[in-house]
């Protein structure tokens, strides 16, 4: 038998490179998203995103154009809550998740012949199923997701590394954040076919997570968690064919797997580092300022005239 | 960074007037007037909530006036654009993150305000490279900023402000918990700036390491200018003026009041 029968089958083909475009796409965001402490808005996306496929099917249209289309206008209103929004922000961001998921439920019910089992493939993924029409739509957004995030890098970088500065320095912060927020809801739709709604915020952030206990920079960061999913998203996708069970669920578990054996190996590392190598000029007593400082921060001395 | 001085020299870098903001519904500044001029190295003092720190962030648009103007470089903020200029320094705690990042990738988004949205290119990685060099961190520009201690982070946001090659340096308490090699480095690097030209303005609780290059000291309380020292009375009188502004004792001039 040969080894690479898994790559005989046209939809495997497909459903592999469908990983493989969602495995290297999903952390280019995710790793801002991270930065920037908004890890759980892949998840608000995927919500909100749910609408959108069961307008889709309400419509007659396509669902995963319907879902592009409602996840960007959901990120966008995310994105103006947190730059606009005072002290109830994470009130309005949880009303947009619970009214995302509830309209997308009720408005699948009102479509002709539809009910909840229509958005099963959406919520949990549905790889195999990917065709060639959706393989077309899944690569042209994943060179728009990848040309975006990588070629503004240094930009998206500092907005979410120093929004202030950002802002000083001159640059388009508001611009930046709405093109950061709508690349984040493409991303989710197209990670949709792949993993599904409730399980794509998981490989815009796991795989980051995982990275950033290896790595002393961004950019490096940002390269390792592609490849870390990239690699669980194809080897999810292969497992599931030899072991007929879920893709999706395979891809994350693999992903999270992938984090624990990074913990695991980057400890005595990051041990040593802190010893001998990188961080050792530091005295103890300079250290403790710093962390000093940074509890400051966020008992939100920032703010203070 | 180092231009003639021509006609514009006489333009105050930084001119601030009758200056009113609130915070919520709290008046934080209350009619101040404020101006650095060209080449000249300005201290804003006073204790914590007299307004300094809204005085600065007011200058570089993070908060509105309520009334009163703001001009940097003779131009009003509204239509000021030309950020290059400028190198802020703001409060240390902001750079904290999820993600990484090493002293030149922070570094380099100070590079933003001249590259703006193209890709960078070999000046910009020199100029770069100079700040860093110039902080005294070259041996340490591929290292993690979350290992560094206080005072070297300090001098990464210095670096920061620097990459650009500002004409002027805006710093929101450059010495706060900042020890005192750092301290000096700071000092330095501010020495060689206003060689070349530059100005700044520095809000500090204690004028340490920089007394003697500081021209004026100005001393906001409650959000009014109470009191402007000028280079020989600040050195001689500016010792401890944000908790005993007017006191005839010889105050204490310890360390960080911070």
């Amino acid at each position: 038998m040969n080894i690479l029968e898994f790559l005989q089958p046209p939809f495997m083909q497909r459903a592999l490179l469908a990983a493989l475009l969602v495995g290297v796409s999903a952390p280019a965001v995710g790793v801002y998203l991270v930065q920037r402490r908004q890890a759980i808005m892949g998840d608000g996306i995927g919500h909100v995103a749910l609408t959108g496929v069961a307008l889709g099917f309400l419509l007659n249209t396509s669902p995963v154009w319907m879902a592009v289309l409602v996840a960007v206008l959901g990120a966008i209103g995310m994105e103006l809550i947190r730059s606009y929004g005072k002290t109830r922000g994470d009130i309005a961001l949880a009303m947009l998740f619970y009214g995302g998921m509830a309209g997308g439920v009720m408005i699948i019910n009102l479509a002709p012949g539809g009910s909840t089992a229509n958005l099963n493939t959406y919520l949990f993924g549905a790889i195999t199923l990917v065709s060639q029409e959706d393989l077309v739509v899944i690569s042209c957004l994943s060179v728009f997701v990848l040309l975006t995030m990588l070629g503004l890098r240094r930009q998206f970088f500092a907005i979410s590394q120093d929004e202030e500065f950002a802002m000083v320095s001159g640059l388009p912060v508001r611009v930046l954040n709405l093109l950061l927020a709508v690349t984040a809801a493409v991303t989710v739709t197209v990670a949709m076919r792949v993993v599904g709604l409730l399980l794509v915020s998981a490989l815009m952030v796991i795989p980051v997570a995982a990275a950033q206990q290896a790595t002393r920079g961004f950019a490096a960061t940002l390269g390792l968690a592609m490849v870390f999913a990239a690699f669980s998203t194809v080897s999810g996708t292969v497992f599931s064919y030899y072991g007929d069970v879920p893709p999706g669920a395979s891809i994350v578990l693999i992903a999270i797997a992938l984090f624990a054996l990074v913990t695991v190996a980057a400890a005595p590392l990051a041990r040593r580092a802190a010893r001998g190598g990188g961080g050792g000029r530091a005295s103890k007593e300079e250290g403790d300022t710093w962390h000093n400082g940074r509890s400051e921060a966020t008992a939100g001395s920032r703010r203070q005239a | 960074m180092s231009q003639p001085v021509t006609a514009a020299g006489d333009v105050p870098v930084v001119r601030l007037g009758d200056a009113h903001a609130a915070l919520g519904t709290r008046p934080v500044l209350r009619g101040i007037d404020l101006t650095v001029a060209r080449g000249e190295v300005v201290a804003l003092l006073g204790a914590n909530g007299s307004g300094k720190s809204t005085a600065v962030r007011s200058l570089v648009g993070q908060v509105p006036l309520t009334s009163g103007t703001v001009e940097l470089f003779g131009t009003p903020l509204r239509r000021f654009g030309d950020w290059g200029r400028v190198g802020y320094v703001p409060q240390r705690s902001t750079a904290a993150s999820g993600v990484p990042a090493t002293v030149r990738e922070v570094v380099t988004s100070g590079r933003l305000s001249r590259s703006r949205l193209r890709p960078l290119t070999g000046r910009d990685r020199a100029a770069v490279d100079r700040a860093i060099e110039q902080v005294g961190l070259a041996d340490r520009a591929r290292d993690s900023v979350a290992r560094l201690s206080g005072g070297q982070h300090q001098r990464v946001l210095i670096a920061r402000a620097l990459a650009a090659g500002p004409e002027l340096l805006i710093m929101d308490e450059p010495l706060a918990g900042v020890d005192l090699a750092s301290q000096q480095v700071l000092a330095d690097v501010l020495r060689e700036q206003v060689a070349a030209g530059a100005s700044a303005l520095v809000v500090l609780h204690e004028l340490g390491p920089l007394e003697t290059l500081i021209d004026r000291s100005v001393l906001l309380r409650d959000g009014v200018v109470e009191h402007v020292y000028d280079r020989t009375e600040s050195a001689a009188v500016v010792h401890d003026p944000t908790c005993h502004p007017h006191d005839a004792a010889p105050a204490p001039t310890t360390g960080l009041l911070t």
